[in-house]
């Protein structure tokens, strides 16, 4: 049976990544296929097997400002400026507080904040640890300074699952308007986890790249060569509206945010399921949820991470969600530019992925000089047009995002076009 | 150390925790009613203040010091013995 449920589109975007300090700055590199990674010139990298990063092309501190900067995580700094843009973007709707609501997350946390405070303690002691310790680095952080941010009073919410928690953010989002509990969230993810102990405990389980020599080269989803990923810094940020709350107002609309699927692997809590069962799971889920046929399906914003074992396995659980349709799908992986943001990428994926649609145009996977054979999907190297219309030309053309995190956590967004 | 040293050294202090122009920092002002600087931010000024003037201000006293000029007045008295 299906049953009247609000529909939910997405009327405002925000971005601040290794590629640019804003949307704009960030689709146009995608588009023109820049990579974000760098060497790490600092002192502590010098010890590490992994020498790369995509560091922030805007250092949030500075936008924040000073006083406001010593008392947020970085992280925190990241979602905020990205929610101060996306609100904007969406025209600073007003409306009831407690009719809006935030769901915004990171896979970490504020650990730049754990780790400096426990320097600090051992150093000085524990008087001497900000008092602003303990939000700077729960992983809620965010979603409280935005809240307060924009005054709201519907509630304020972080789930988190490693790298996948930006995409679940959204789908929470989309939930708390289906559900009636709020007509606007703010939704998203961030991150800000460029520091020697993640690198070395990411690289530890051999999961990154050590391109040391060529950064820019590094992070080359899909591709024969790649080694590993690329840690990257930012947040993506949505505002999720329902559309007849947009449609009262006359918001501007990108795109409808037309469902989420999920699933967990409950297999290992590093290691991705072989087979890439669950990953398909999640996509079956979110089409059914989205109530897309996988023939509306035109492109996919793969969570892809220049992994080894990953990249395959994506590829071959799209084919098995999407079926004979996935040979009519263009797939990206803007991971080959950014960097892999951990639980920002779900949401900055996202936010590329509604741009696709909005432009028509699927953005490039650069380094991807020769495809993996386990990879039985087409790939973009260069930007590539997307069909207006998907094989039954009827429904609106859909585009699909990945995300999964350790703990067997896959989610998988669908946007349709407005 | 003066009262207008200890003034401007809190001032500086203030300035560079909460945000607050050092120059209003001015002896009637209220941290809270005034300055608008919750309790967080005056448990950072107070250790600041401690290593800047070498006067530890305790918890139970920190609560009752609700006016830039009641700080001046703890660290001048308190700085007094141990100088």
């Amino acid at each position: 049976m299906t049953v009247d449920r609000e529909t939910v589109v997405v009327t405002g975007l925000g971005a601040t990544t290794p590629l640019g300090g804003d949307v704009a700055s960030t689709w146009a590199a995608m588009l023109a296929g820049r990579s974000g990674v760098r060497r790490l010139t600092d002192p502590w990298a010098e010890q590490l097997p992994v020498r790369i990063a995509a560091s922030a092309a805007a250092d949030p501190a500075e936008i924040v400002g000073r006083v406001q900067a010593r008392r947020m995580d970085r992280c925190e700094q990241f979602a905020l400026v990205a929610s101060r843009e996306a609100w904007a973007d969406a025209g600073a709707p007003e409306l009831d507080p407690d009719r809006l609501g935030v769901a915004v997350t990171s896979g970490i946390g504020g650990i730049g904040s754990t780790l400096a405070g426990y320097d600090t303690l051992k150093e000085k002691g524990w008087r001497h640890i900000s008092p602003y310790t303990v939000p700077m680095l729960m992983p809620n952080g965010s979603a409280g300074w935005i809240s307060m941010e924009l005054g709201a009073h519907a509630g304020a919410h972080s789930l988190v699952s490693a790298c996948a928690s930006g995409a679940e953010a959204i789908g929470y989002g989309i939930d708390m308007i289906r559900y009636g509990r709020a007509d606007v969230v703010v939704a998203g993810g961030t991150e800000a986890a460029i520091m020697a102990l993640n690198i070395a405990a990411f690289a530890v389980m051999r999961a990154m790249s050590t391109r040391n020599d060529e950064p820019e080269r590094a992070s080359r989803p899909f591709d024969k060569a790649r080694d590993g990923f690329v840690l990257g810094e930012g947040a993506g940020m949505l505002v999720l509206e329902s559309l007849s709350h947009a449609r009262r107002r006359g918001a501007r609309v990108y795109a409808v945010a037309a469902g989420a699927g999920y699933s967990s692997d409950a297999y290992h809590i590093a290691h991705p399921a072989p087979g890439g069962a669950g990953v398909a799971a999640a996509i079956g889920r979110a089409l059914a949820d989205a109530r897309v046929d996988p023939e509306q399906v035109v492109h996919v914003n793969a969570h892809a991470t220049s992994t080894p074992e990953g990249d395959p396995l994506e590829a071959q659980a799209l084919v098995k969600a999407l079926g004979s349709a996935a040979d009519g799908v263009i797939v990206s992986s803007t991971k080959s530019m950014t960097g892999h943001l951990l639980g920002g990428a779900g949401a900055i994926e996202s936010v590329a992925a509604i741009l696709a649609l909005r432009d028509l145009v699927a953005p490039p996977t650069i380094n991807l000089e020769e495809l993996d054979d386990d990879v039985p999907v087409d790939v973009a190297r260069e930007p590539r047009p997307l069909a207006k219309r998907g094989v039954n030309g009827s429904k609106p053309i859909a585009v699909l995002n990945n995300a999964f995190g350790f703990g067997g956590h896959n989610v998988s967004l669908v946007f349709t076009a407005a | 150390m003066t009262e207008q040293e200890i003034l401007a050294g809190l001032g500086e202090i203030v300035e560079e925790i909460a945000g607050v122009p050092a120059d209003e920092v001015t002896p009637n002002k209220s941290f809270v009613d005034d300055l608008d600087i919750d309790s967080l931010s005056m448990v950072e000024i107070a250790v600041a203040a401690q290593d800047k003037f070498g006067v530890e201000i305790p918890d139970d006293q920190l609560k009752d010091l609700t006016t830039v000029q009641d700080v001046v007045n703890y660290v001048a008295k308190n700085a007094e013995g141990s100088a």
